[in-house]
């Protein structure tokens, strides 16, 4: 690990600054934030999946104990508020755009799944409001549900604007191209996955508290948001018509997100909304119930995959063909993750001359499904992590072996993909050689034949992976349908003592960054970490932001940060200049000091940021007094972390439970800035990708009820569900951050699925098992199980 | 209504609630200790854990009637002073919180859990810990964190 230039700079695993807080009780979420005079309100929320509403009666509820209001969709309808809208659309096949259909705050004559807000019930206390919710009476001529995601397009149309029930028809790559190498293959690999829908579950159900100042005519917004500017933007410029410079949101400690909390919902401006109608703060906090019924879910897509092989083995052409459930309406994120997150990634870490693909995002009666952890990447990567063994199986190569006789070699970089990315930088056998080792995998044989030997089947599979982190820049970005810019915001104001405040756009809710950060400028300055405040999460103390998702926050946040610091020593530098009776070409800036070459004349920084906040000595005609720089950075690129992750695991052939037994994974993150907090990122990836792929599963029956709505039905990872992680790291850094960081937040997650998959058909592949899908719970595999017994004895 | 009398870390506190107050709403709502989180409905998710006369427990099972003349301590009640916890101070050393939202009741159960086994093994710290929920850990850092502070409460 390369040290920093500071004890606690960039390099070392520094304890976070912000732990003290939440160990001891200390963390400000939303819900511990109270208003006096705050109301309470309760969202009554459509029990049907798809019906229209006849009928509202709310006379008796009106008159109940301590109710203040009661709304409906017509109230909103009436004040002309408008829905959360999407953040990025894209062009379909035919050159006609994304449907958009509306997404009112509260139904509008129509409710389109299980969960739906219909009422807004408030009254002075939580109680009152949910016992006034059950005086009011809603009436429902039900319609058909649409909940096969593989039958949505014959289905009974749900939006009006929505033909076939179709958002998007998307495509990428060469087709006639593919299809002619595909013809000419010597080996054809078909498969067709299913991933598994999953709820992302941030521990801190999502709150939010609005409050109205009627003297300046102005709002502030507590929120669980992992980006509260665009919260702030969504509802100001787009939902409520509020000036932006009358809206202030506050995101205060995020109790995770994962994705989850990235999209403006209707509670939060309701909230809002009514804290002006009625004069009064208004506070919202979803119970569990509630954040699985409306939360945007994540994955869900059927995924039809073949693959050509030349006679050597080589990968010449890849076509998949895939229907992403996108749920009851558009979320921010939620064209772009099936599209341009998923499908630029179908290359992966191999050299494939012809990739082409087709997406097709459909409209069900469901939640909405978005951006969730790794978002469209770990689709891309289980498929192709999935047809990679299957193929390896089918042409009779060790897994491992095929993957390396595939990779894009390390000369070639910078790789152009068919499918529009350009790899700026890799090296994918490193860290397969040293996954490989880390797990043994040369001895694998033995103990598996062990494990025989105690009536279980061991199995162990790989994952090698690619991710895009940090989306940009924003003009291609832009010409791709994005609403936003990608870049991030950073603001170093340097106190006259030399301690100093970061403001960044890019928000913590768990990744660390006010530790991370803190040493990037620690770093820089020359200056103890401790000595460097990081302000995040308030659209009033930070200039702008774009927030936390997509691994972005170090790339693009933390290369804003490098901006800012930088144009801080500049200035500084000149100051120096000035103080030492130098030219600003002799001075040079080192460990914290500034000093003139060749002479020994110094001057601390502390010294500097006191000159520039009392100028009686100073270069007033070159320079305003203060030590504050912005900086707005726009990536010129993704960035591309790789890996490999391997997973061993045992089958008790009696009961069908997978016990994951070891795990190892190098990654290529770039650098680190503190591996400690990488590393927690990396396990708590791996963990939520061993959810997905042997626990969790949304599940809506064909009513379009969610039947996993609770603790007790979605199955979370538990402790005792896990291993303990053999995590290490390769390093090639990113060419195009002054960091030459990658981004680690979302690797575990992408990468984990497959492998585990992989393991567990190796595992049973003694039986002629050859799929396995998630999750591979107890009975699915000892169905698959007992199902390959029975077709042996026959 | 019903007036709740009981010790809270440390301090004798009382109020009138209402008769169907739980134990958690009690100590975030009316006592305005907020460290002690609310993220399930049914019981699972183990971020409500406290002690009730030394012994874990999720304060969303219990009504606040219930613990009439109970001691009650939460997070907030086991430091010594300005210094943590070594449970605490085991959790900020190996990095075994990330969001934090969790962390409250998995310090409490780790406590509890130590208490009855000070030296537990990884497979009955990962079992003991079976009725808390972490989404960002992975709980490699959690067991790890509990591993050490069981050594520093031995001490």
């Amino acid at each position: 690990m390369p040290e920093g230039s500071t004890k606690d700079g960039i390099g070392a695993s520094l304890r976070r600054k912000e732990d003290k807080k939440f160990l001891t009780g200390a963390g400000r979420y939303t819900d511990d934030i109270n208003r006096p005079g705050q109301l309470h309100v309760h969202f009554i929320r459509s029990v049907h999946a798809h019906a229209n509403i006849t009928a509202i009666r709310t006379d008796a509820a009106a008159a109940a104990d301590g109710v203040v209001a009661i709304f409906t969709g017509e109230d909103v309808a009436a004040d002309g508020i408008g829905g959360p809208i999407c953040g990025w659309v894209v062009t379909n096949r035919d050159g006609s755009p994304t449907n958009e259909p509306p997404h009112p705050i509260l139904a509008n004559g129509t409710v389109r799944y299980v969960g739906d807000h219909v009422v807004a019930v408030i009254a002075e206390t939580l109680e009152q409001a949910m016992n006034a919710a059950e005086l009011v009476e809603i009436d429902y001529e039900v319609l058909a549900p649409v909940v096969d995601l593989a039958n949505a397009a014959s289905s009974t149309q749900i939006h009006e604007n929505v033909p076939g029930n179709m958002y998007f028809d998307f495509e990428l790559g060469d087709e006639s191209a593919t299809a002619a190498a595909l013809e000419s293959a010597a080996t054809i690999v078909e498969l067709e996955v299913r991933n598994n829908r999953l709820i992302p579950n941030a521990m801190e159900p999502r709150a939010a508290l609005a409050e109205y100042d009627t003297g300046e005519d102005s709002y502030t917004l507590f929120t669980t948001s992992q980006n509260p500017h665009l919260t702030r933007l969504v509802i100001g410029a787009f939902m409520l018509s509020i000036p932006e410079s009358k809206l202030r949101v506050v995101a205060p400690d995020v109790g995770g997100g994962f994705g989850s909390k990235i999209y403006v919902y209707p509670e939060e401006a309701v909230c809002t909304w009514a804290s002006k109608k009625l004069e009064r703060p208004i506070k919202w906090t979803a119970d569990r119930s509630e954040a699985f019924l409306s939360d945007a879910h994540g994955r869900d897509h059927i995924n039809k995959v073949r693959m050509g092989l030349d006679a050597d083995n080589r990968i010449i052409g890849l076509r998949v063909d895939t229907l992403a459930n996108i749920g009851a309406y558009l979320g921010a994120f939620s064209v772009v993750t099936p599209t341009i997150l998923h499908a630029p990634l179908l290359s992966g870490c191999y050299k494939i001359p012809a990739i082409y693909t087709n997406v097709k995002g459909m409209a069900t009666t469901t939640a909405r499904v978005d951006a969730y952890r790794g978002a469209g990447r770990p689709e891309a990567t289980y498929l192709l992590e999935r047809v990679m063994d299957t193929a390896a199986r089918q042409v009779g190569m060790d897994p491992a072996e095929f993957r390396r006789l595939n990779f894009i070699p390390k000369d070639a970089f910078p790789y152009q993909t068919p499918v529009a990315l350009q790899y700026d930088i890799g090296d994918y056998e490193p860290p397969l050689d040293k996954a490989l080792e880390m797990i043994d995998y040369k001895g694998f044989e033995a103990r598996r034949a062990e494990a025989a030997s105690r009536g279980k089947y061991r199995g162990i599979g790989l994952s090698s992976y690619i991710e895009a982190c940090g989306i940009a820049p924003s003009a291609v970005a832009g010409a791709l349908g994005a609403r936003v810019g990608l870049y991030e915001s950073a603001t170093v104001r340097v106190d006259p003592t030399g301690t100093v405040n970061v403001f960044t756009g890019a928000h913590s809710h768990g990744q660390g960054h006010d530790t991370t950060f803190a040493q990037i400028v620690a770093d820089k300055l020359g200056i103890d970490a401790g000595s460097v405040e990081i302000v995040h999460g308030d659209s009033d103390k930070v200039p702008f932001g774009m927030g936390t998702y997509g691994s972005r926050s170090l790339a693009v946040g933390g290369a804003a940060i490098v901006k800012a610091v930088d144009k801080v020593i500049e200035k500084s530098k000149i100051i120096a200049a000035h103080l030492m009776e130098a030219a600003d070409a002799d001075v040079v800036f080192a460990d914290g000091k500034f000093t003139v070459a060749g002479t020994d004349n110094e001057k601390g920084f502390g010294e500097i940021a006191l000159a520039a906040y009392v100028p009686h000595n100073y270069p007033h005609d070159r320079l305003e007094p203060g030590l504050e720089e912005t900086a707005f950075y726009d990536p010129l690129n993704f960035t591309y972390p790789s890996g490999t992750h391997v997973a061993e695991v045992e089958i008790d052939p009696s009961t069908g439970v997978v016990e994951l037994v070891d795990w190892a994974c190098c990654d290529d993150f770039g650098n680190l800035i503190n591996p400690m907090i990488v590393e927690g990122q990396v396990h708590g990836g791996i963990a939520q990708g061993v959810g997905q792929a042997l626990l969790e599963n949304a599940h809506y029956d064909e009513t379009g009820q969610l039947i996993t709505a609770s603790y007790m039905d979605y199955c979370m990872p538990r402790a005792d569900d896990l291993p303990s992680f053999k995590v290490d790291y390769t390093v090639t850094a990113c060419t195009h951050n002054d960091l030459g960081v990658k981004g680690c937040g979302e690797a575990g997650a992408i990468a984990s699925p497959p492998a585990l998959i992989n393991a567990v058909i190796d595992a049973l592949s003694p039986l002629g098992v050859t799929d396995m899908s998630m999750p591979a719970s107890p009975e699915k595999v000892w169905r698959a199980i007992n199902d390959a017994r029975a077709e042996a004895a026959e | 209504m019903t007036m709740v009398n009981l010790t809270l870390n440390g301090k004798q506190v009382s109020a009138d609630v209402p008769d169907n107050t739980l134990l958690v709403s009690f100590i975030r709502e009316t006592m305005s200790l907020t460290g002690t989180h609310v993220g399930c409905d049914t019981s699972q998710c183990g971020a409500c854990v406290v002690h009730v006369d030394g012994e874990s427990l999720k304060s969303c099972t219990m009504l606040a009637a219930a613990a009439e003349g109970a001691s009650v301590t939460t997070i907030e009640g086991i430091a010594n002073g300005d210094g943590l916890h070594p449970m605490q101070q085991a959790f900020h050393e190996n990095h075994g919180l990330q969001c934090g939202f969790c962390t409250p009741g998995m310090v409490m159960a780790a406590i509890e859990l130590v208490k009855d086994n000070p030296n537990p093994s990884e497979a009955e710290i990962r079992e003991g810990l079976e009725g808390n929920i972490c989404r960002c850990t992975g709980y490699h850092n959690i067991v790890k964190s509990v591993q050490a502070g069981a050594k520093m409460m031995g001490v």
